[in-house]
C-alpha cells in the first residue's frame, strides 16, 4: 500500500505491507534509529514518537495508519541547528544514562510542556508513566523536564 | 542531599576528580545518534529469528522445517542436529557446565532454544518460525530445587554421563566446627528462612548479535551486545575453534546490560556459525519475551540463616544453608574458585568470630542464568539475608534496630578487617554512614511517632539496611573466569598537541565511562578531559580486560587508567629536566607543569613535555607519548552505606507506600558526584522494584509467569519512591585514587532496607518474614493470619 507520511517536516511515500509496524517504517524505511524497539506488548514506551503531536507508541501503530500524519522523532527535535531545550535539560540533569529510553523520554516531555508551561512533579510523573527507564530512577528525568519546562518559559537554555 | 565536601584538586577547565562533568556520551544519545546493535545494517545481511520450546521439560521425537524451508525468503532452518555436526550443538557455561545451543535430545525449560530460522526479512524469518513443527514427548517437570532433591525425581541432566541426581553443585564457606562451638555457647538463635525470588535484569534493549564472517578471508566480525567483549573472544575462539586473530568483537551504544550481557547465549553461537556457512552477515536480536524467558535470570536463592547471640545481644555466630535454584544449566557469571559467587560475604557488616556458609545449586526445568544482576556475583543476596537477619534478632532481644548494628558493626580501627569467610575489607565507618542517615531521616522522632500510631491502630514501619559490598574482581591469584585472569587495562596515548585518546579493556553500558575515565587521567597529567577521548568496546582497538560487570570497572580500569597515567607522567618529568635543563629530582610536579624547585617562573607544561616527546626527546629515549597499564588489584574493594526506609501501610489492602527512602553511600573517592547519584538512583529503584513487585515465577507446569512487561513489573515514574542520598567518603586504600565502585551498592543494599520497613510496621504482630516481592495479598494475608497475636511478638 502506499502511504504519504511527513517526518520531521519532510513528506515521505512509500509502498508497504500492510502489516509493517510503523516503528519498523521509521527505522527500515525512512533510516531513523532514534527511535527503538523494547518489548513486544506494548508495555514499555522507548518506540513512542509524535503522531501530530501527540505522543504515540508506534510497535502498536501500523505503518499504514499513519498515512496522511506528521511525524515528530528525536531527529527532528533540533530547531535551526540548536538543541531543543528538553534535549539541553536532559544533559544539564542527567537525566539519561544508557540512553535507550530518552528519545522517547524527551518527546513525551516535550509534549508536556506544550501543554503545560509549568508542571509539577507528579504531573511530569504520571506524563512519562507510560514509559520505562530501567538506569536513572526517574528522578533525574523529572527535574530534566520541569528543567527544560522552566527554560522554555523564560527563554533561557539549560547550558 | 547531604555531603561531606570535597573540593576538587583541579580547576572546571581541567575537570579531574571530583567535578560533576556533563556526560559527552549523551551528546549523540539526546539527537538520536546513538549506535545500539540494532541500528547496524550491513549489506546483504540475514535476519535470524528462534523457534523456542512451549514446555519445560520433553523430549524431542522429531523436528520437521520442511515448510518453514519452504517459504519465500527462508535461506536455511537450523537445528541441534545441524550444528552437531559442526561439534556445535553445546557450549561451554561461564561456570564450567555446559548448555546446550540448539537442543537435540529433549528440552530443559520453557522458551529453550529449538531451532533457528534465517531469512532475508525479519517479518519473515519469524513467519517461517511458527511454520517448524516440534514433536515432543512431555516429561514431568521440576519446577523448585525441593522437588529436583526428592530421591525419585527425574533426571534434568541426562546428557551428562553417569549423572544420577539434579544437583548443580556443593560449596561451602568459613568453620564449621567453630560455629557449632558459638551455636553452643548462644543464649539466644534467631532464624530466618526467606526466598529471594528469581528476577531478571532486562535492559530495555534486549540483548543481540550480526555476526558477519567473511567467506573469503574468513575474518569474523561480530557486533554483540556485549559487557565483556575480550573474554567473548576468547571464548568464541574456544568454542567456535575460529583463530582467535580473525575475530573481532565490536559491541557498539549498549542499552542498558545490569548483568544481562555478559554470558554468551545460543542466539550468537547459532548466528555465528550460520554466517559462518552461508558466507553472509546474520543478525539477531532477541524478543523481550526471548529476553525474559530464556537469557540470563538472577537471584532464586533459598535460605535459611541462623545467628548466635550472647545475653548481651552480641553476635556470636552464623550459620547460612543456601539452596540455589540454577535452572537447566549452570550459568553463573562467576569467579571459578566460587561455586556460589561472592555469597560469603553473608557475615556483612558485623564483627563476629565464627561463620559457616552451605550451599547445594540444584538443576529445575527453568531458564539458565545466574547472572550478577546488578551486583557482585550473588552479593545481594547475601547482603539481604544478614540485613534482615540482624533486624530480626533486634525484636527477639527487644533492642532498637538501629542500636543492634551499633553494637556489632566492624570498628574502624579493626581495618582491615578479615571476616570469618575470608574477605579482607579495606576500609570502611558503618557507625558514621548510619548515624548520619538517621540524622537524615530524623530516627528517634519516627519511633515516636510508631508508637503512637500503633496505639491509633495505624501501620508505620522503618527499615534499616547497614550493607557491605565486595567488588572490583579481582586479585588474580584467586579470581578468574574460565581460567582468564580478572585483571583490567588502560591504553593511553597522547597526540604531539598535548590531546589524546584512552583505550580501555571494560566496556560502558550507560555507567559513562567516555566521561569519568577522561577525569582520572585529567586528575593524574592536568589535560583538560575534553581533550581525552575515551574508546571501549572493540577488540581490535582496545587492550585486554574481562569487562564490566560488578562494578569492577572503576577499580580495575579506573586504577590501571591512573597508573598509566602516572607512567607517562614519570617520562614527562624527563623530558621537563631535558627542557629546563634542570635535574629531574629539582622538579615540582604541580597539576599540569613541572617547574624547577624554588623558581616557579621556570616551568613548563604537560603539554609542552608531550609536543616535545614527538619533537625534541632527549637522547636515549624512545619518542612518542604512550603507555599500557595492566591491573592486577592488590584486594577487593568493600563500598557501604546505610539506608533507612519509612512506609504506611494500609491494613485493610495491604498496600505500602514509601514515605521516606534515605540513602548514604560510601563508595570511597567520587570521581564524577553526578553520576555517582544517578547511579544510585537507578539502583535504589531496582532495589524497590523487586522487594515490590518483580519477579518471575513458574506454574507447576513450568510455564514462565513473567515472561513479558505485562507480568514483569517494572515500576514506572509514577511507583517509584523520591530518594534522598547523602554521602561519606571512606578511601580505598589500595586503589590509586581511593575510589571503590558504586553501580551496584544500591541494589544490593536497598531491598533489605524497603523488606524491614514493611516487616517492622508488623513487628509488634509478631510478623518476622514475607517473601518477596512483597505484594499488598501477601502483605494483607501476613496481617489477616498475625490478627489477634497483638502483643504475643
Ligand atoms: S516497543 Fe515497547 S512499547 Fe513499543
Ligand atoms: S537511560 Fe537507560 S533505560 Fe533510561
Amino acid at each position: 500500500m502506499e502511504i504519504n507520511v511527513t517526518v520531521n517536516g519532510t513528506p515521505h511515500t512509500a509502498d508497504v505491507e500492510p502489516r509493517m509496524l510503523l516503528v519498523d517504517f521509521i527505522r527500515s524505511t525512512i533510516g531513523l534509529t532514534g527511535t527503538h524497539i523494547g518489548c513486544d506488548t506494548t508495555s514499555c514506551g522507548v518506540c513512542t514518537v509524535l503522531v501530530d503531536g501527540t505522543p504515540m507508541k508506534t510497535c502498536t501503530m501500523f505503518a499504514v495508519q499513519a498515512d496522511g500524519r506528521s511525524l515528530t522523532t528525536v531527529e527532528g527535535l533540533k530547531r535551526n541547528g540548536e538543541l531543543h531545550p528538553i534535549q539541553a535539560a536532559f544533559k544539564e540533569a542527567h537525566g539519561l544514562q544508557c540512553g535507550f529510553c530518552t528519545p522517547a523520554m524527551m518527546l513525551v516531555g516535550s509534549a508536556l510542556i506544550e501543554e503545560n508551561p509549568d508542571p509539577s512533579e507528579e504531573e511530569v510523573r504520571w506524563a512519562i508513566s507510560g514509559n520505562l527507564c530501567r538506569c536513572t530512577g526517574y528522578m533525574n528525568i523529572v527535574k530534566a523536564i520541569q528543567l527544560a519546562a522552566q527554560n522554555s518559559t523564560t527563554g533561557g537554555t539549560a547550558e | 542531599m547531604t555531603t561531606t565536601e570535597h573540593a576538587p584538586k583541579t580547576s572546571p577547565e581541567v575537570c579531574g576528580v571530583g567535578h560533576s562533568r556533563r556526560r559527552v556520551e549523551d551528546d549523540r544519545f539526546i539527537q538520536g545518534g546513538g549506535n545500539y546493535l540494532d541500528d547496524i545494517e550491513l549489506s546483504g545481511m540475514l535476519h535470524m529469528a528462534i523457534v523456542r520450546s512451549p514446555l519445560a521439560h520433553a523430549e524431542i521425537l522429531s523436528i520437521d522445517t520442511s515448510q518453514a524451508e519452504a517459504v519465500d525468503g527462508v535461506v536455511a532452518v537450523v537445528t541441534g542436529d545441524l550444528l552437531a555436526q559442526y561439534d556445535l550443538a553445546w557450549m561451554p557455561t561461564l561456570s564450567g557446565d555446559t548448555q546446550a545451543v540448539l537442543a537435540t535430545d529433549k528440552v530443559r525449560f520453557q522458551g529453550q532454544e529449538v531451532a533457528a530460522v534465517i531469512a532475508t526479512d525479519p517479518y519473515v524469518a519469524r513467519d517461517a518460525a511458527e511454520l517448524v513443527f516440534v514433536d515432543y514427548e512431555p516429561l514431568p517437570p521440576i519446577v523448585n530445587p525441593q522437588q529436583g532433591l526428592a530421591p525419585d525425581a527425574p533426571i534434568i541432566r541426562t546428557d551428562k554421563e553417569g549423572k544420577t541426581d539434579n544437583i548443580a553443585y556443593t560449596w561451602e564457606s568459613g568453620d564449621a566446627q567453630a560455629t557449632e562451638a558459638a551455636f553452643a555457647r548462644a543464649a539466644r538463635v534467631v532464624t530466618l528462612e526467606t526466598h529471594y525470588p528469581r528476577s531478571h535484569p532486562s535492559p530495555l534493549e534486549t540483548c543481540g548479535v550480526i555476526a558477519d564472517v567473511d567467506p573469503i578471508t574468513s575474518q569474523a566480525t561480530i557486533y554483540m551486545t556485549s559487557q565483556a567483549p575480550h573474554a567473548h573472544r576468547t571464548v568464541f575462539a574456544l568454542v567456535a575453534g575460529l583463530p582467535e586473530q580473525n575475530i573481532r568483537i565490536i559491541s557498539p551504544d549498549i542499552g542498558g546490560g545490569f548483568g544481562n550481557k555478559v554470558p554468551v547465549y545460543p542466539g550468537y553461537v547459532i548466528a555465528t556459525a550460520a554466517s559462518l556457512v552461508i558466507g553472509k552477515p546474520v543478525k539477531w536480536i532477541e524478543t523481550r519475551t526471548g529476553n525474559l524467558s530464556s537469557t540470563g535470570f538472577a537471584r532464586d536463592y533459598h535460605m535459611k540463616g541462623e545467628l548466635a547471640l550472647d545475653a548481651d545481644g552480641r553476635i556470636l555466630g552464623l550459620r547460612v544453608d543456601m539452596t540455589s535454584d540454577q535452572g537447566a544449566f549452570y550459568a553463573d557469571a562467576q569467579p571459578t574458585k566460587f561455586r556460589a559467587g561472592l555469597f560469603h560475604i553473608v557475615t556483612g557488616s558485623y564483627d563476629y568470630p565464627a561463620a559457616h556458609v552451605s550451599a547445594t545449586g540444584v538443576y529445575t526445568n527453568k531458564a539458565p542464568g545466574g547472572v550478577s544482576y546488578r551486583c557482585s556475583f550473588r552479593v545481594t543476596e547475601a547482603s539481604y539475608l544478614i540485613e534482615r537477619l540482624v533486624q530480626n534478632a533486634a525484636y527477639e532481644i527487644g533492642m532498637d534496630p538501629a542500636e543492634f548494628r551499633m553494637l556489632n558493626f566492624i570498628r574502624p580501627d579493626q581495618f582491615p578487617y578479615r571476616s570469618p569467610t575470608g574477605f579482607v575489607y579495606d576500609s570502611g565507618d558503618y557507625e558514621t554512614a548510619l548515624r548520619l542517615a538517621m540524622d537524615m531521616v530524623g530516627y528517634e522522632d519516627l519511633r515516636r511517632e510508631q508508637e503512637e500510631a500503633r496505639r491509633e491502630g495505624r501501620l508505620m514501619g522503618i527499615g534499616i539496611a547497614s550493607f557491605t559490598e565486595v567488588v572490583g574482581a579481582g586479585p588474580s591469584k584467586d579470581y578468574d573466569i574460565l581460567g582468564l585472569k580478572m585483571f583490567d587495562s588502560a591504553e593511553l596515548r597522547i597526540h604531539p598537541t598535548g590531546k589524546g585518546i584512552l583505550k580501555l579493556g571494560v566496556k560502558t553500558q550507560g555507567q559513562g565511562h567516555e566521561t569519568t575515565f577522561a577525569q582520572i587521567v585529567a586528575e593524574e597529567l592536568g589535560i583538560p578531559a575534553a581533550d581525552i577521548k575515551v574508546v571501549e568496546g572493540d577488540t581490535d582497538n582496545t587492550p585486554y580486560g574481562l569487562g564490566t560487570y560488578g562494578s569492577r570497572s572503576t577499580p580495575t580500569a579506573g586504577a590501571a587508567t591512573s597508573v598509566v597515567s602516572r607512567k607517562l607522567r614519570e617520562k614527562a618529568r624527563k623530558i621537563a629536566a631535558h627542557l629546563l635543563e634542570a635535574s629531574e629530582e629539582d622538579l615540582e610536579w604541580e597539576v599540569g607543569k613541572f617547574f624547577v624547585r624554588g623558581s616557579p617562573e621556570s616551568s613548563v607544561t604537560i603539554q609542552d613535555c608531550v609536543f616535545a616527546a614527538y619533537t625534541n626527546f632527549p637522547e636515549g629515549m624512545e619518542g612518542g607519548f604512550e603507555d599500557v597499564d595492566y591491573y592486577d588489584p592488590p584486594n577487593m574493594t568493600f563500598p557501604f552505606g546505610s539506608y533507612i526506609v519509612v512506609v504506611d501501610l494500609d491494613p485493610d489492602t495491604g498496600v505500602w507506600k514509601v514515605r521516606r527512602m534515605i540513602a548514604v553511600d560510601d563508595c570511597g573517592v567520587r570521581i564524577n558526584p553526578m553520576i555517582v547519584e544517578g547511579q544510585i538512583h537507578g539502583g535504589l529503584t531496582e532495589g524497590f522494584a523487586m522487594s515490590s513487585m518483580q519477579w518471575i515465577t513458574y506454574d507447576e507446569d513450568g510455564n514462565c509467569i513473567g515472561s513479558n512487561f505485562m507480568d514483569y513489573l517494572i515500576p514506572t515514574a509514577w511507583e517509584t519512591p523520591r530518594f534522598e542520598l547523602g554521602e561519606t567518603v571512606t578511601p580505598s586504600p589500595h586503589h590509586p585514587i581511593g575510589a571503590k565502585g558504586v553501580g551496584e551498592s544500591a541494589t544490593v543494599g536497598s531491598p533489605a532496607a524497603y523488606v524491614n520497613a514493611v516487616i517492622d510496621a508488623l513487628a509488634h504482630l509478631g510478623v518476622r518474614n514475607i517473601d518477596m516481592p512483597l505484594l499488598p495479598d501477601r502483605v494483607w494475608e501476613t496481617i489477616r493470619s498475625h490478627s489477634g497475636a497483638e502483643g504475643e511478638g
